[in-house]
């Protein structure tokens, strides 16, 4: 039995046609959509690599069943940048050197993202810190990241309010 | 992952029909389904998704000043909620002391009460565990014990609640609503989750094919909203399960307790309501002494389950320090490190 879906996946329509029940978001993204960005860390939902956002919100994406999000809109790293110009988050992350291996950074990002979105956390990095603790760096580059979202969001802001 | 059929619901009662199948398991956000599926703990044939069934994922206000939160509202969301945090906000702070914040976009309200243990034993296949496999025997008595239950456990099952969202519940006289073939029943949130006596693989009240629909909290378990806290000790200051956790609820008058709400996560297979602890409080001075007699009275039947004696008086002093915070007030905005232990009173960042 096929399960029909569709998704809009960093703006495109597309038309799935999922022949298995027990595919992941994470595993459609990367395996069969070739969307490699968003990275299969644990696969348990406990560090945070496939963290993507999913109609405006940041989830684990290994978690979660792709067919029960048929007419979902989905934001992943691959859908940041436009072009050459890459969003505020993906810089802040550059210049902060919020990463080093580079392994978790897509996910960090995501996170940031949807960190940035919520609103929660103010310009607190005892907020952030903790907004973010869903995401594990093992090469340890958490005060930068703490840096670059800070950063990126008072960018943002200010982008916002001009 | 074990194959599956996978059935998407379009009303209550078509879920209710294809969840009473036998090996048939509700679907909402997945997020501990999934895990145990992975795991290979759990094997449901038939999967039904209920996320999209109409009207589930409201916060309702009700005559009686209360709230019906639909068993679909996420984590996140309910937390957010200003009005429901104003009025609940030691239910609020819980919410935002458990999981990560990708996790609570995602898990829901029914979710929440029905996720399993995370007993290791019950995590790790190899291991005998009554509750996967009723009759194997319980490889965590003798085991690595330091996190097990101290409160109600029996030989046959040690584990925990791992729940932190069921203890404020708990503790404000919570109402699960339910729909089933027989038609619909309300269980007091308190009655919802078993005790594991012999048979530790029944963890709630649930007959095949009932659909939690709602959680209610009463109007008036928003009177203690001036003096509620929730307090948590875990093995890292975010993103962990509790040790041992504390909600405490007050309602002060005149300088003495009028009433006491408590209830502790992380002791007992159930969130665990200390009616003796409350009972204790009402008429005292809201100090030190007062806090200790109650937390004595909440922790009189404990024993230690194996090497975790230290969680008895782990949760007495969190019971009074639960207490004070409840009596210095809730907070006006929710502190940056829900539940914390070390969150300073000062409101200066833990860490620089």
């Amino acid at each position: 039995m096929t399960i029909p879906l569709s998704l809009t996946i960093n703006g495109t329509r597309r038309e799935i046609a999922l022949d298995d029940p027990r595919v992941t978001l994470l595993d459609l993204l990367r395996e069969r959509l070739h969307l490699t960005g968003s990275k299969k860390g644990c696969d348990r939902g406990q560090c945070g690599a496939c963290t993507v956002l999913v109609d405006g919100r940041r989830i684990n994406a290994c978690l979660q069943l792709a067919a029960s999000l048929d007419g979902a809109e989905v934001l992943t790293i691959e859908g940041l940048a436009e072009g050459d110009a890459l969003h505020p988050v993906q810089a802040a992350f550059v210049e902060h050197d919020g990463f080093q291996c580079g392994f978790c950074t897509p996910g960090q990002i995501m996170s940031a993202v949807g960190l940035i979105r919520e609103a929660q956390a103010g310009d607190d990095p005892e907020r952030i810190r903790e907004a973010m603790s869903g995401n594990l760096c093992r090469c340890g580059a958490y005060l930068g990241i703490t840096e670059a979202v800070r950063d990126a969001q008072s960018r943002m802001n200010q982008g916002n309010a001009a | 992952m074990n194959r599956f059929d996978y059935v998407r619901a379009g009303s209550i009662a078509e879920a209710i029909a294809a969840a009473s199948e036998p090996g048939a398991a509700y679907l909402a956000a997945g997020t501990n389904l999934l895990d145990l599926m992975k795991g290979g703990l759990t094997h449901p044939t038939r999967l039904v998704d209920v996320t999209r069934l109409p009207g589930l994922d409201r916060i309702e206000r009700l005559p009686d000043g209360g709230v019906r939160v639909g068993a679909l509202v996420r984590n996140a969301d309910l937390a957010h909620d200003a009005d429901f945090a104003r009025a609940y906000p030691s239910v609020a702070e819980a919410l935002l002391s458990g999981a990560s914040a990708q996790l609570r976009n995602a898990a829901t309200t029914a979710g929440n009460l029905l996720q399993r243990t995370r007993c290791p034993y019950f995590y790790d296949p190899a291991s005998a565990c009554n509750k996967r496999e009723p009759g194997a025997g319980c490889e965590a008595l003798g085991g690595e014990t330091r996190g097990h239950a101290i409160l109600g456990w029996s030989e046959h099952c040690i584990a925990t609640h791992p729940s932190d969202f069921c203890v404020p519940l708990v503790a404000l006289d919570a109402v699960v609503e339910i729909e089933g073939r027989a038609g619909r029943r309300e269980v007091p949130l308190e009655a919802f989750h078993r005790l594991p006596g012999d048979t530790p693989e029944r963890e709630s009240v649930l007959e095949p094919g009932e659909l939690v629909t709602a959680v209610r909290l009463p109007g008036e378990a928003a009177g203690f909203a001036a003096h509620s806290r929730y307090a948590k000790v875990r093995e890292r200051t975010s993103y962990a399960f509790a040790l041992v956790s504390v909600a405490a609820a007050l309602r002060l008058d005149g300088g003495r307790i009028g009433e006491a709400r408590i209830a502790l996560g992380g002791v007992a297979l159930k969130p665990w309501r200390a009616r003796e602890a409350e009972t204790a409080l009402v008429g005292a001075a809201p100090d030190a002494a007062a806090f200790r007699r109650a937390a004595d009275a909440a922790l009189a039947g404990a024993r230690p389950s194996g090497d975790n004696a230290f969680k008895i008086e782990l949760a007495r002093r969190l019971i009074v320090r639960a207490l004070t915070l409840a009596t210095a007030g809730t907070p006006e905005r929710m502190p940056a490190l829900p539940a914390s232990v070390f969150a300073p009173a000062s409101g200066d960042p833990l860490h620089a």
